[in-house]
């Protein structure tokens, strides 16, 4: 197991371009099944609306996901993460409509640790939004 | 209503190991979107150096709060789920989890304070082999909203 970016390539403060993920009601419905979380206000817009929210919301590890896969697409393997965290710091809205929402996640490398390891620091926005804050990966690189 | 601070401390493990397997982190993969093969394809993952399919880093959060949704219910602990979010999430990984592990999951309440008017609990979960090996840390922040007003 190997990732493809070469530690020695990097450099601190280098950027990772962003990249857009579409997020449609369906992909929560999906990740609802997937993960076990079916709590009605990823799904259900009625009951989403009555506890005060604007409309369904995807799941915080929805979002925190496609950040993994922003790292782990950069890093070339899964493997290579070992340590990732997040605050969800607002809610992506997902309208019932056939565009639904768009997470766009970029990246900066923050700092180079030992063993080959750096500090991926990760933006995500939904609109004009920031809904991950504190968001950084350790990944390991070749 | 403040939520009760005897429960910090409190530790719970999971009845029975997780099995995770191929196709759990293939819906899984799938429901984010994600298709790296390393995911879904025995071969994809062996050529990539690995023994089977890898999950991807958020997968933990299938199982590590198994052992700790016991204690999120119990009516002593005071929490309302109604109004509940997902303050913060951290994955710390020794190894990658691979299908064909068997997981066992020790949750510990490790914190809870007040913020403003919101309540904030916080969950470590030690995910290790059924022999001891420890293969990842998980940490869950919920929040609950104007639990503490």
């Amino acid at each position: 197991m190997a990732a493809t970016v070469k530690y020695d390539e990097v450099t601190a403060g280098q950027e990772i371009p962003a990249v857009e993920y579409p997020v449609r009601r369906v992909n929560l419905v999906m990740y609802a099944g997937a993960s076990g979380d079916f709590n009605p206000i990823h799904w259900n817009e009625r009951f989403a609306k009555s506890v005060g929210l604007p409309d369904v919301i995807a799941h915080g590890m929805f979002t925190m996901a496609q950040g993994g896969r922003f790292v782990t697409d950069w890093a070339g393997d899964p493997a290579a993460v070992v340590d990732y965290g997040v605050r969800f710091s607002s809610m992506v809205v997902v309208p019932d409509d056939d565009n639904g929402a768009v997470i766009t996640v970029s990246g900066v490398i923050e700092e180079k640790l030992e063993d080959k390891c750096v500090v991926v620091v990760l933006t995500a926005k939904s609109g004009d939004s920031r809904v991950l804050s504190k968001a950084r990966a350790v990944v390991q690189l070749s | 209503m403040a939520l009760n601070r005897d429960f910090v401390g409190r530790a719970y493990t999971a009845p029975t190991p997780y099995e995770v397997s191929r196709v759990k982190i293939k819906e899984f993969a799938d429901a984010i979107g994600d298709t790296n093969p390393i995911y879904s394809d025995r071969a994809a993952a062996a050529d990539a150096g690995h023994p089977d399919v890898v999950a991807p880093p958020t997968f933990p959060i299938v199982f590590s709060l198994a052992g700790a949704g016991e204690a999120l219910s119990d009516p002593a602990l005071g929490l309302n789920y109604a109004m509940v979010v997902h303050g913060e999430q951290r994955f710390e990984y020794q190894r990658p989890i691979y299908a064909g592990d068997r997981l066992v999951c020790t949750s510990t309440i490790t914190e809870i304070r007040s913020v403003g008017r919101n309540e904030f609990l916080t969950v470590r979960s030690d995910v290790t082999t059924p022999e001891g090996e420890l293969v990842c840390r998980t940490y869950n922040v919920i929040v609950e909203r104007g639990g503490a007003a």
